[in-house]
């Protein structure tokens, strides 16, 4: 046995090759071509091998190498800013090379090999590092210091290290034992990096949307699926996400999306600031693009390079968010391959093993402290597109039963123009008991009691509009077309934001707050006034009030809200007099 | 490679040929079947391995037995392109259908072609004028876009395909499209009601059309639009030309692949169509768009017909999951006489914003637009209480905003077949329409833009 065989059969993304010593997970070179592939079963002599390019014109008989690796991606300085396609080729190097068309059979480096980084020590000869340590620092972008970290499993005592400018390949740090380590390392997609323990998470991922950071927090390491059927938001929802969170570092994954889309993200981002520091957006983010007719083996890994990479920069000690959309495709990737296999397939044809792949992928989030001590995390963010919007089927449900953030996209209210068209009575959240003490501390004591108050509104207006369907508004006592009327408020005004305009695309956490409260002393001051006689419609019509709502699209209006709610309230006040 | 004639055949099922002791075949290769009565017929390679080759026979496999002669041609599908291909017509396999001669190739292209590196995409941004007030108020066709029309049997979805063919054009400008038209599994029926249209109009010399026949190969579907595609990127990334694609009817070409994962008894997903039928319909559909450095492009209009007028089947629902957006014909609309009907609310265009207002369409468009939308589903939302409570129930806001979706209807959608309206006549009539509702009401429209265009402060 060696490690070349050959081509027995061909079916499409997978190729069978005999007389090969192979391993689970092993990358391969299939063909004359070279074609990049991976073992996924093995059979005897068999070894089943998914290739990440198109197999057309390759015959049996043509040779298959095997390279004894697994899967890996390269991690080191040059990461940031790049855009990858699922097996971590550079799109821009690939268009150097084959034009704008993808064809096959070329390899690209994850990174430029040849440009030299300024490398600065943190540890001096003599020292004793372990694994995960961070032995020096690049400044790889503005705003991110990339940590150059003893790879898992090696350490040492340092014999020598140099401060300087080096490429990612040439040696940095020497151990006494002779192990010379460079800037880059590699890593097996497919297994999780290691850390120490993960925590409970405890600090909310801010991401400037109302809907999700007041009503339904995400914790930073934590997962979240966001269901929806097509035109309902779900692309839009992760680019804001991308956009506007508060994490150090994004890593987004178009898995088997629209090419213009990709596009569209391309285009934006370079020139987008971050809110949080002021900088480009591009300085911290890592983009995959594997769109839907580039090859589907390789669209199946995406998600495993996008996460391991997101695990590099945790290990430094980052809080990174992940954007997978959509994660339907990979599963619709895994059951391509899956029925070339000829496996027996579970529920609509999906193998009986994507719910495990599913948990195991977002089991890969979380809040660690990593190996040299350090606290970093992983939120993973997944779309789903269940066919028909019908969230009974194997993907949403495998999703579900993992994450602890369910923000469900409606097609109804994307068809009213609520944007972003998340369901407030399905969606959930199960970490607001372990953030309400980051929100008592950090914005205000009442703010998990605010909340509460703010969705059970919501909830009274479901009920009521049941009853509203039928018999008309007009028809209900005072009170409740009061309670109406808040709720409409806090639909249309909390709710509802346009990620398109520049003002309230990103809304302040604390602003957040002052405008929850800025409803609910709406509803105060109006019960208080109709309580005294003036009417609702008085009441409901106050200038002051559309001021208010329309404050909002407007630049400063954290520091005139408080002004704008006296003055809504003296109106109301007066409406009493006026009657 | 060619020249070997096996007559190896050991099954054969369903449109599938099996057969062993072969050289090594490529995947994906072409080969001819010779019958005993000398009739050729082609196929492609489906499978190949050392003991056993699937091939795939596009005309059918009938008369095919153990004698049948078997070539492999040793090279994949390929089909010659020129710019003789203008004006031509060509079978579902791209032979000439016209009693014309034979293309000569200027090259032969890969029909699978290759993805577009999204990296050398160049995002759509003109607006393309189609003449139709309901699309280019409301869903606004972008060039490079891939806009679908979700339709129904019975409905008249190839009308408004053909008076888009005839009407589009980019805003002041005379350029015009190349129109390539790919028929799949089409009536001979509709099939001359869109040649006799094309030449009536003088289009067909600026078009290629593909036609698979309801009647022709079933299997042959499955190449029909490859070729259709391949042409239009020969033309607009070789050649410069803007191509507007048109195929008609997706559901045929979904049958036609469902049919052939049943014949390799492959697992079905859902209804029984392929798992894989997201990752084939995506190889066509995002064949669109525009690359930089080029000077052409493609924007694809395909028309599907949801079986049981439902949105949810898998055929509309992986096409909406790629394409950018969705034309949906109403049925209800079509029985209330109206044409073209329409049904803007569940229509979408992803692409519109980046290609309407001040520099493009008119700086009022997208408000318009939105107020227009947001009126409408309010008076639709609103019949159905009237149903139950009756119309004098309805406050004076809620009456005028019933009234106004009937004359949304009657005359904002309305069109007659060969009326071209530019996009300054759809958003004026919008304005007049809209002076029907209090001006309080309309507050999706900012105080500028009424005192600019509401018919009260222009007269």
């Amino acid at each position: 046995m060696s490690n070349e065989g050959v081509i027995y059969r061909i079916s499409g993304p997978v190729v069978t090759a005999t007389g090969m010593n192979a391993a689970m997970y092993d990358v391969v070179r299939v063909g004359h071509e070279g074609l990049m592939g991976e073992v996924i079963e093995l059979h005897g002599d068999k070894a089943v091998i998914q290739v990440y390019e198109d197999t057309s014109g390759i015959r049996p008989g043509e040779p298959v190498l095997n390279t004894e690796e697994t899967l890996s991606v390269s991690l080191g300085p040059g990461l940031l800013t790049q855009i990858y396609d699922g097996i971590q080729r550079p799109l821009a190097t690939l268009e150097e090379v084959m034009g704008v068309f993808i064809t096959r059979g070329v390899d690209a480096d994850a990174f430029d090999m040849e440009k030299t980084w300024t490398f600065e020590p943190q540890v001096a000869k003599g020292d004793e590092v372990v694994s995960g340590q961070v032995i020096g620092h690049v400044q790889e972008t503005e705003t991110i210091v990339h940590k150059i970290m003893v790879p898992p499993g090696k350490g040492g005592t340092v014999k020598s290290i140099e401060s300087g400018d080096f490429n990612v390949t040439q040696t940095v740090c020497v151990f006494e034992d002779g192990t010379e380590l460079q800037m880059m390392q590699k890593w097996p997609v497919r297994s999780p990096r290691p850390y120490t323990q993960k925590y409970a998470p405890d600090t909310p991922l801010v991401t400037g949307m109302r809907i999700l950071d007041f009503l339904f927090p995400l914790a930073k390491g934590g997962a979240a699926g966001i269901p929806g059927p097509f035109g309902s938001g779900k692309t839009v929802t992760q680019q804001s996400l991308a956009k506007y969170s508060d994490a150090q570092l994004v890593v987004y994954i178009g898995c088997g999306e629209r090419g213009n889309e990709m596009t569209e993200v391309l285009d934006e981002f370079p020139h987008l600031i971050d809110p949080n520091t002021g900088k480009p957006l591009m300085n911290r983010t890592v983009m995959i693009a594997n769109t839907s007719n580039m090859p589907v083996a390789a669209r199946e890994a995406s998600v495993y390079t996008g996460i391991t990479i997101a695990e590099y920069f945790r290990d430094m000690g980052y809080d990174v968010a992940l954007m997978a959309d959509s994660t339907s495709r990979w599963a619709e990737a895994m059951r391509e391959i899956s029925s070339r296999l000829e496996e027996m397939p579970g529920e609509e044809g999906y193998p009986a093993y994507l719910s495990s792949r599913i948990a195991e992928f977002y089991e890969r989030a979380g809040r660690v402290e990593t190996l040299n001590g350090d606290d970093g995390s992983v939120t993973v963010i997944g779309a789903v597109s269940p066919p028909g919007g019908d969230i009974s089927e194997p993907v949403s449900q495998g999703t579900l039963r993992i994450v602890k953030v369910f923000w469900g996209l409606d097609a109804g209210l994307a068809r009213q123009r609520h944007f972003p068209a998340i369901n407030w009575l399905n969606s959930y959240s199960l970490y607001p008991q372990s953030l309400d003490q980051w929100f008592r501390d950090n914005i205000a004591q009442d703010f998990p009691e605010i909340r509460t108050q703010i969705s059970g509104l919501l909830q009274v207006e479901a009920e009521l509009q049941e009853i509203v369907q039928l018999v008309g508004s007009d028809a209900l006592p005072v009170d409740q077309q009061l309670t109406l009327e808040v709720a409409r408020m806090i639909r249309e005004f909390f709710l509802q934001q346009n990620g398109f305009d520049p003002v309230d695309a990103y809304c302040d956490i604390k602003l957040q707050y002052e405008m929850a409260k800025a409803i609910l002393s709406f509803q105060e001051a109006a019960k208080t006034a109709m309580a005294d006689g003036a009417l609702l419609n008085d009441v409901v019509n106050v200038p002051a009030r559309s001021n208010l709502m329309r404050g909002r699209f407007e630049e400063g209006y954290i520091d005139r809200i408080e002004a704008m709610v006296k003055e809504m309230n003296e109106q109301i006040a007066n409406a009493v007099e006026a009657n | 490679m060619t020249g070997k004639e096996y007559r190896t055949i050991t099954d054969v099922k369903g449109p599938l040929v099996f057969l062993n002791k072969t050289e090594p075949v490529a995947f994906g290769e072409i080969v001819t079947l010779r019958l005993a009565n000398g009739d050729i017929k082609n196929g492609q390679v489906l499978d190949t391995s050392d003991d056993l080759v699937i091939v795939q026979v596009f005309e059918g496999t009938a008369k095919i037995n153990r004698e049948t002669g078997v070539t492999f041609m040793g090279d994949v599908f390929k089909l010659p392109v020129s710019t003789d291909l203008v004006g031509r017509i060509l079978d579902g396999a791209g032979r000439p259908r016209d009693g014309g001669p034979e293309i000569v190739a200027e090259e032969k292209a890969d029909i699978i072609g290759a993805a577009i590196n999204p990296y050398s995409r160049q995002s759509p941004h003109d607006f393309i004028q189609t003449g139709i007030s309901a699309i280019d108020c409301c869903t606004t066709l972008v060039r490079g876009q891939k806009l679908p029309i979700f339709s129904a049997s019975g409905l008249p979805h190839n009308d408004i395909a053909l008076q888009i063919a005839r009407q589009a054009k980019l805003k002041d400008s005379d350029e015009e499209f190349i129109v390539v038209f790919c028929a799949m599994g089409i009536t001979a029926e509709e099939y001359n009601f869109f040649r006799s249209d094309l030449e009536r109009t003088g289009a067909l010399e600026n078009a290629v059309l593909f036609v698979n026949l309801a009647d022709d190969p079933a299997v042959e579907r499955i190449i029909t639009p490859r070729l259709a595609l391949t042409a239009a990127e020969y033309l607009a990334f070789e050649k410069d030309y803007h191509v507007l694609v048109i195929y008609t009817d997706m559901t045929n070409y979904c049958d036609a692949l469902r049919q052939i994962g049943a014949a390799r008894e492959e697992v079905p997903g859902r209804r029984g169509y392929p798992g894989y039928m997201y990752t084939d319909l995506a190889m066509l559909y995002e064949r669109a768009g525009i690359v930089k450095g080029k000077k052409g492009s493609i924007t694809q209009f395909p028309i599907l017909t949801m079986p049981g007028d439902d949105i949810t089947h898998p055929i509309p629902d992986l096409s909406g999951y790629i394409t950018e957006g969705q034309i949906v014909i109403s049925r209800e609309l079509h029985q209330q006489g109206i044409y073209p009907p329409i049904n803007v609310l569940p229509s979408l265009s992803r692409l519109m914003g980046s290609c309407i207002g001040e520099k493009t369409t008119r700086d009022d468009h997208k408000k318009v637009s939105d107020q227009m939308y947001a009126a409408y589903a309010q008076g639709r939302e609103l019949r159905g209480l009237v149903a139950i409570v009756g119309e004098d129930a309805l406050n004076e806001r809620d009456k005028q905003l019933l009234d106004f979706s009937g004359v949304f209807e009657d005359k904002f959608l309305r069109q007659s077949r060969d009326e071209d309206r530019t996009i300054d006549e759809t958003l004026d009539l919008c304005w007049n329409l809209m002076a029907n509702i209090d001006t309080k009401y309309l507050v999706r429209l900012d105080e500028e833009l009424i005192k600019k265009y509401h018919p009260e402060n222009r007269a």
